[in-house]
């Protein structure tokens, strides 16, 4: 068990949150609470409304009804105030390919505002991090997948975020490569930056320190994985996940 | 000011990185320039011309040398028989027929009087307009030439006559490219300023890059501004590309001043990447976005003045031209090539070309959302 940075502080809190797209609710009145320096995973089936609640912690998407804050704000008024705390991955890989590496770091670093003293600093401290010192000057677009999805995770929490929302960020990446980028998870955590993080993989489950699993919009379970293969006898977070998500409905969209 | 400086290098590294959006500004209005003008032809020459000569006499032939030695018919037929002259018309082969009747000479002689029949092909209204006023000319002349050798004229005209003498102000050879270029040069800008504005943004839409973008505190008038101050200048410089090209190869100087025309172009460029803006964020991909703008420009080049005359319109369709910024500018670009027009001309254009500017980017920071 992971807890050591944990202080109680909550950073994330969620209450009654909804999303409705007409007549159907993605989101459908979740509650939770993350607390600072948590690593908090977020499972669902395909479709089971993650991304969509994710979005609307970020900022991208407005809520139908609840409430929500972020980083002690809140996600109704002050979700440009968010922004400046939070770090993001989204499901679709978001660096630009056609600029190098060190550009889209300047770049991004740029708009967070940060200094230029800041930006090649730590640009340097994550090629070396990364062993990229020779891919630097690089475009994006030739690197393989692997080293992207480490790239857009060192550049979500470039500018230092207390709190950084991943979507999949493991999809369609190698068993190496995942358990190289849970590494990266882990270090980010220890240095005190909360981590909210959706995925498929079960076995990335055991790593959480909580997991929520949502089936059709609703929060059905949450808490730490072992107390969650206790609650629903099972061996292995797989099978708690399997035993969830039958109770699912909602044809996959 | 400090994010706008990274907005603009990261877009000026893309647009010098892609290869298409160099080709797009520099090849785009060279061929353009260099072929439409040639081909955008207001003159009718060649028309098709199918004679039934009936009368096979000295005058008939004298006609039709006439006829075909002006320069703008082409005989394609001769025959004595109507049926098979409309059926050269039938085949698309002949757009005219000129019929010359049995006795044409005898009468003509006699009495002073004699008739001609015209059958014109209207599929092409343009064609068969044109084609009969100038066939309608050439007999007339030919009539006034038969007549000055038979009749003996008294001293004093019995029937009153008006000789009309005209002269073309500000383009006295009716050099039609000095007309079309200057307009086509209008359509280029427009293209390049609304495609690639609409194109750009959409384009972060579809790889998922505005997301990242939205997710971060940027303003929305910086990333506005990110992505119209590169293709306002690259506007500028197809401009510039473009009177080059008018200049070196169809002698296109302008009677009025090149600072008038850019201060106009710049702020035209403004009112149309507004407009790209605005069809990038009412579009989800790249498809959506070139139908809307190609849907657009076919409006805005039809009901703009580059081929038709918006005088000549239906009332319905001039009012309607007052919503076309490329009306506008067609208008300014002969204004100030041809007559020479200052800014105090045009300044009534200038301002209603502001009013678009301002509304179509306002419209398009309004309706971009960071939040759906």
């Amino acid at each position: 068990m992971r807890a050591s940075n944990m202080t109680g502080e909550k950073v994330i809190t969620a209450d009654k949150l909804t999303k409705r797209f007409g007549d159907f609710v993605a989101v459908d009145q979740i509650s939770f609470e993350v607390e600072k320096g948590e690593i908090f995973g977020f499972l669902g089936a395909n479709g089971a409304g993650k991304t969509t609640a994710m979005r609307m912690l970020c900022g991208l998407s407005l809520p139908t009804s609840g409430k929500a804050t972020v980083a002690g704000f809140d996600v109704y008024k002050d979700n440009e105030k968010i922004k400046k705390r939070i770090g993001y991955m989204s499901q679709k890989f978001s660096l630009y390919e056609d600029l190098t590496v060190k550009e889209n770091m300047r770049f991004y670093g740029g708009i967070y505002g940060m200094s230029d003293a800041f930006i090649k600093q730590k640009t340097a401290f994550i090629l070396h991090h990364l062993h990229l010192e020779n891919e630097g000057n690089k475009l994006v677009k030739s690197l393989p997948l692997g080293w992207k999805q480490k790239l857009a995770f060192s550049v979500a929490i470039f500018h230092e975020p207390g709190i950084v929302f991943l979507d999949e960020p493991t999809g369609g990446v190698d068993p190496v490569t995942r358990r190289e980028f849970w590494n990266m998870i882990y270090q980010a955590s220890e240095i005190g930056i909360t981590i909210f993080v959706t995925t498929h993989y079960m076995d990335e489950a055991e790593y959480c320190n909580r997991v929520s699993i949502m089936v059709d919009g609703r929060i059905e379970a949450l808490d730490s994985p072992s107390n969650l293969k206790k609650q629903y006898n099972a061996l292995s977070m797989d099978e708690v996940f399997l035993q969830l998500a039958r109770k699912a409905t909602r044809i996959e969209s | 000011m400090r994010t706008l400086k990274f907005l603009l290098q990261k877009e000026f590294r893309q647009i010098f990185r892609d290869p298409s959006i160099l080709r797009i500004i520099l090849v785009m209005p060279v061929i353009q320039l260099l072929i439409l003008p040639w081909a955008a032809d207001y003159e009718m020459k060649n028309i098709k011309l199918a004679v039934v000569d009936q009368d096979h006499s000295e005058y008939s032939r004298q006609l039709i040398n006439k006829i075909t030695s002006s320069g703008y018919f082409t005989l394609t037929s001769y025959s004595g028989s109507w049926e098979q002259s409309l059926e050269q018309v039938e085949r698309d082969k002949a757009d005219l027929i000129l019929q010359i009747p049995l006795h044409f000479e005898q009468q003509l002689v006699k009495e002073d009087e004699a008739a001609l029949f015209m059958a014109i092909n209207a599929i092409n209204g343009v064609k068969a307009g044109l084609g009969g006023a100038y066939l309608q000319r050439i007999i007339g002349e030919y009539n006034r030439e038969v007549r000055m050798k038979w009749i003996q004229f008294p001293r004093f005209n019995p029937d009153t006559q008006i000789e009309v003498t005209s002269s073309n102000w500000f383009n006295p050879l009716m050099n039609y490219k000095y007309f079309m270029v200057p307009g086509i040069l209008v359509i280029l800008l427009t293209m390049v300023g609304t495609n690639l504005s609409a194109i750009n943004i959409v384009r972060e839409k579809e790889i998922g890059t505005i997301e990242q973008i939205n997710v971060t505190p940027i303003k929305k008038y910086h990333f506005v501004l990110g992505k119209l101050i590169p293709f306002w200048i690259l506007g500028l410089v197809v401009l510039t590309i473009g009177l080059t090209i008018s200049r070196l190869f169809y002698g296109i100087i302008p009677a009025g001043s090149f600072i008038t025309i850019y201060i106009f172009a710049a702020v035209y460029l403004l009112a149309v990447l507004g407009l790209g803006l605005l069809i990038s964020t009412h579009s989800a991909n790249q498809q959506q976005a070139m139908l809307l703008s190609f849907f657009l420009m076919m409006i805005f080049i039809l009901l703009g003045g580059l081929y038709t005359s918006i005088d000549s319109m239906p009332e319905w369709a001039k009012w309607i031209t007052r919503f076309n910024p490329v009306s506008y500018f067609i208008e300014v670009m002969r204004m100030v090539i041809l007559k020479g027009s200052t800014l105090v001309d045009i300044k009534m254009h200038l301002l209603i070309m502001c009013g678009f500017a301002v509304g179509l980017n306002g419209w398009a920071v309004w309706s971009y959302r960071k939040r759906s």
